[in-house]
């Protein structure tokens, strides 16, 4: 329990998937304009984080990982292409369902829903859920278990929704101040997140 | 010249510089800032894009008309991940050292937007040779941008350049530090900041 709740403030915060690792800029930066879009952005994101992350697990310790289908066999070289899939379908099925069961949002969601299939982020997490799978247990950013990834998973979530809402706020605040004009728009957008991620990085010493 | 018509050549030199991938279409942020602390890793990656937008540019170019449009987003990514898999497994065969630093962003090449994007506004409308040619000169124009990013992290953070001492050991007698900061991923996006800056200034039509 307590490495689980590790485990989820650590990915919060620490490793955070915007500060610490850049994953997700794309859409981060072409999504920020407004907090109510970022956050319904953000929402979307963690709620398909949270459904591939432990897929994926599943899939890594059942099928790909060594001895598993077959005697002696080691699939992992196939994984990229076996998340992407998952990924792109799964994010197909929650487009179809919010669609279905919730108009308003899908309405509200637009275009960003399908290129969620496309966000680093959500293949990052998985790639690096891949990685911690081997890490031993005493770590505290090991994976060992189903419920530890559901926990990455939805603190990653969380942490890159905290991350657009902030640059969302500081954005249409921005908007009234004096930026030099070669700066304007992207330039100084870039400034502000790597402010943003030096204030990140005195959290880097947390240990639960 | 039919190999180099007029055409052609604004599709290789343009993303070079008035439509660079990562300034001005603000594309594969991602990776361009997460593995630039050094410089060795920053070519290797440009390299690595380079070589897979352009066949996955070829690729999709050569079978767009019989792709259904409503699955070319499944189609796209499975052609682009079965290239990122074949440069995973080459980098570890002959480059493990570089492939350890690049770790999971070359996992991540799969969904860097360069692709996708390259490969949707451009491949997937163009006939082979010319989406050939786009996907090198956006590779290169990517390129471009993590080597000046990590020239000037790894000079300043370590000293170094390819893992080369250049700053002369009287400057640390003296008193010079290396900037410990431009080693931590923040500064490789204030640094992309003032890219972007000199790139816009001097280039006045985009503002």
């Amino acid at each position: 329990m307590e490495h689980l709740i590790s485990l989820f403030v650590r990915s919060i915060f620490v490793d955070n998937m915007i500060f610490a690792f850049f994953l997700g800029m794309c859409s981060y930066l072409a999504v920020s304009k407004s907090v109510k879009t970022a956050l319904g952005l953000g929402v979307a994101v963690t709620f398909v984080l949270l459904i591939t992350v432990p897929v994926d697990y599943l899939l890594q310790v059942y099928v790909l990982g060594p001895d598993c289908l077959v005697e002696g066999v080691d699939l992992s070289f196939l994984s990229f292409i076996l998340f992407i899939a998952v990924i792109a379908g799964i994010v197909q099925l929650v487009e179809m369902v919010v669609e279905r069961f919730s108009p308003s949002l899908y309405a509200a969601l637009g275009i960003f829903l399908p290129l969620i299939a496309v966000n680093c982020a959500i293949m990052g997490a998985s790639l690096f859920m891949q990685q911690r799978i081997t890490m031993p247990e005493t770590n505290s950013q090991a994976i060992t278990g189903v419920w530890d990834s559901v926990a990455y998973a939805l603190g990653s979530g969380i942490g890159w929704l905290l991350a657009i809402t902030c640059l969302a706020a500081i954005r249409e605040k921005m908007a009234y101040t004096d930026v030099p004009r070669p700066l304007q728009g992207l330039g100084i957008t870039f400034i502000t997140v790597g402010l943003m991620a030096m204030a990140f990085m005195c959290f880097s010493g947390l240990n639960l | 010249m039919a190999l180099l018509s007029k055409a052609n050549q604004e599709a290789l030199v343009g993303p070079l510089n008035l439509n660079n991938p990562v300034v001005v279409q603000v594309l594969g942020i991602c990776s361009a800032l997460a593995v630039t602390a050094q410089l060795e890793p920053a070519i290797v990656m440009g390299l690595s894009v380079t070589i897979i937008t352009a066949f996955s540019n070829l690729i999709i170019s050569l079978i767009r008309n019989s792709i259904p449009n409503r699955i070319r987003i499944i189609v796209q990514l499975v052609v682009v991940a079965a290239l990122v898999t074949i440069v995973s497994q080459v980098l570890k065969a002959f480059a493990y050292d570089v492939s350890v630093q690049l770790s999971v962003y070359v996992g991540l090449i799969i969904t860097n937007c360069i692709l996708m994007g390259r490969l949707e506004a451009f491949a997937m409308m163009n006939k082979p040779w010319p989406s050939f040619l786009d996907g090198i000169g956006n590779g290169i124009g990517y390129a471009i941008i993590l080597v000046i990013v990590g020239f000037v992290r790894e000079l300043l953070g370590s000293g170094t350049l390819f893992g080369f001492q250049v700053v002369p050991d009287w400057c640390y007698e003296h008193g010079y530090m290396n900037n410990g900061m431009m080693t931590m991923p923040a500064m490789s996006l204030i640094i992309v900041g003032c890219v972007i800056w000199a790139h816009r200034a001097y280039n006045k039509e985009l503002q």
